[in-house]
């Protein structure tokens, strides 16, 4: 199938992302050529076979719901690119 | 210089210290820069694992790793210490925990020497996808040592460290490991807990382990392997001993006929499968070739799945709560949109744009669900064959490393996958052993497949390998 650029733009809104001139062309023919690539499962006939869908034979891994602090409010916030003692910050989301 | 656990272990006994060995290991890493191998070596805190370990060999309590140095793939999580997954959007990123695996070579002392690089998000076959840089071969160093985890293989076979670990979702240890002449597995899924493993694509990827000799491969596998309560994919099944035996009784060996008629197949590659199939049969095993007519499907299968589950795995990365944020965005969407675009390198984004279109409304079941389905299939026919055979061989790669640059079409650096990713579509343990070379000298491995959770069988058969093809 053919990838418009309405595709990419959909694509890249959903994947939260953004694609302007070249890199927009670019992305658009390397997706193109990627999806033909795929393309090529239609021809593997898979009526009345059942999707695989877990890899682990493992089934209802249970345990007690046991409270315990892995992380402290502190560790949580180390790594953050922008916080106060407390939260994390984010840009102003409403613009008066 | 180590060559493996063996001589650091003789090293002990004569008399040196793990304090002594670390020093060796990073003298020798830094005669070796040139490779790229390490994003950051761990000079400080290394040395003082090693000081702790060599109290406890004093106090005679010490645990079956004393004196191993292990680098590790910059995406395995080392508590206090850095990881990045060889992307901006963690640079300076510090982990809170350890991950499971390593933990527990950490609980029988072995230190950690550094993190090794990758490709990005272990997206790439040839460490050319890495934010900081290629990794050479030091085999050639006009070569790629394989990817994804490039910077492991190579830092092994450099003798950087004793062992190193790695991922492998559709080859990215045992690719390496073929292109580096070391040894490479990628365990059964669920063989090892992926806690603490930055998930690339969560249904194939697995921890495993480069080396040079097979006992510290299977060594350190046996440790890392069981249950874990922070992964319930992990098997509880026992793990069991894993440690090589040379004797073994007549088994039933298959090969893939399709395996010799792919397109690019190096002919020194397939006469060297040939002569060990020979072999084989002249030692009294069975071994016949079978028919895997969806070859060439599973490169497409392995892309629309893992590229599906990479986009849902990678939407964590928003700029809020960690990583790279976009300096001057404005407001929440604006925030995860430019801070992704700037983060992400130009393989991440196609991959997370095919795995988007492939799980997005009105493509949903033609691919994603279609890939799944095709999976069955693949896993269905593998099962069919290891029904009559015990081992089924394979070249790991086409061919022997290739130079820096030469492929850039990412398709063609897809199919450097073909034989790898069966293992990872129907979650089997595979081994590359570094059982041939090109006349030019360079290293092909030969990749043996098991049942899943065959491990044991699938080390002595690759130690008996060993003994009648070297």
């Amino acid at each position: 199938m053919e990838i418009t650029e309405e595709i990419v733009d959909h694509i890249a809104h959903l994947a939260r992302l953004e694609f302007k001139g070249e890199a927009k062309n670019a992305i658009r023919q390397d997706l193109s050529r990627i999806i033909q690539f795929m393309d090529k499962l239609s021809e593997i006939d898979t009526e009345n076979v059942e999707p695989l869908i877990f890899m682990s034979d493992e089934v209802n891994v249970l345990r007690e719901d046991v409270a315990e602090e892995t992380l402290t409010q502190a560790e949580a916030l180390k790594n953050a690119p922008k916080k106060d003692s407390d939260y994390f910050r984010i840009p102003k989301v409403l613009d008066k | 210089m180590y060559h493996n656990f063996a001589e650091v272990k003789i090293a002990l006994s004569s008399g040196k210290s793990v304090l002594d060995i670390v020093e060796d290991y990073l003298q020798n890493i830094n005669q070796n820069k040139d490779l790229n191998a390490f994003l950051e070596v761990f000079e400080d805190s290394v040395r003082q694992q090693a000081a702790a370990v060599d109290l406890k060999i004093k106090a005679g309590n010490a645990g079956k790793l004393a004196g191993l140095v292990v680098g590790i793939k910059d995406n395995i999580c080392f508590k206090g210490h850095k990881v990045s997954a060889s992307s901006k959007i963690l640079e300076g990123f510090e982990s809170l925990y350890t991950a499971t695996a390593l933990q527990r070579l950490i609980d029988e002392d072995a230190v950690v020497i550094g993190r090794l690089n990758c490709d990005e998000f272990a997206m790439g076959s040839s460490n050319e996808n890495s934010a900081f840089g290629p990794v050479l071969n030091p085999i050639n160093r006009k070569t790629v040592p394989g990817g994804s985890s490039g910077g492991s293989a190579a830092a092994v076979a450099a003798h950087l460290c004793t062992v190193a670990l790695g991922s492998d979702t559709g080859g990215s240890i045992r690719q390496p490991a073929s292109f580096t002449g070391t040894f490479g597995i990628k365990p059964t899924y669920g063989r090892i807990s992926r806690y603490g493993l930055i998930a690339y694509a969560s249904s194939f990827d697995q921890i495993g382990a480069f080396s040079n000799s097979l006992e510290d491969n299977a060594l350190v596998t046996e440790i890392m392997a069981g249950s874990d309560n922070f992964d319930s994919t992990a098997s509880s099944k026992p793990v069991g001993n894993y440690f090589p035996e040379k004797e073994i009784g007549k088994k039933r060996i298959a090969y893939i006929q399709e395996s010799f008629e792919t397109e690019g197949i190096n002919p020194e590659v397939k006469n060297r499968m040939l002569e060990i199939i020979d072999k084989l049969k002249s030692e009294g095993h069975v071994v016949e070739p079978v028919s895997f007519p969806y070859l060439e499907y599973m490169v497409p299968t392995y892309y629309v799945l893992t590229t599906a589950e990479a986009s849902s795995n990678l939407s964590r990365f928003d700029g809020v709560h960690y990583g790279h944020r976009a300096a001057n965005a404005k407001g929440v969407e604006a925030t995860y949109k430019e801070s992704r675009t700037e983060g992400f390198g130009p393989e991440v984004l196609r991959r997370i744009m095919a795995g988007t279109f492939v799980l997005s409304h009105g493509y949903y079941d033609a691919y994603y669900t279609k890939g799944q389905k095709v999976r069955r299939v693949l896993q269905n026919k593998t099962k069919e064959i290891f029904n009559d055979f015990d081992f089924i061989l394979t070249p790991t790669t086409p061919s022997s490393a290739f130079e820096l640059n030469a492929v850039s079409d990412p398709i063609q650096m897809y199919l450097q996958d073909i034989f790898t990713v069966h293992a990872n579509l129907t979650g089997n343990p595979a081994i590359s052993l570094p059982f041939g070379k090109t006349t030019e000298n360079m290293p092909f491995g030969i990749q043996v497949m098991a049942k899943p959770f065959e491990e044991k069988a699938l080390y002595d058969f690759s130690s008996y390998l060993e003994k009648i093809t070297l």
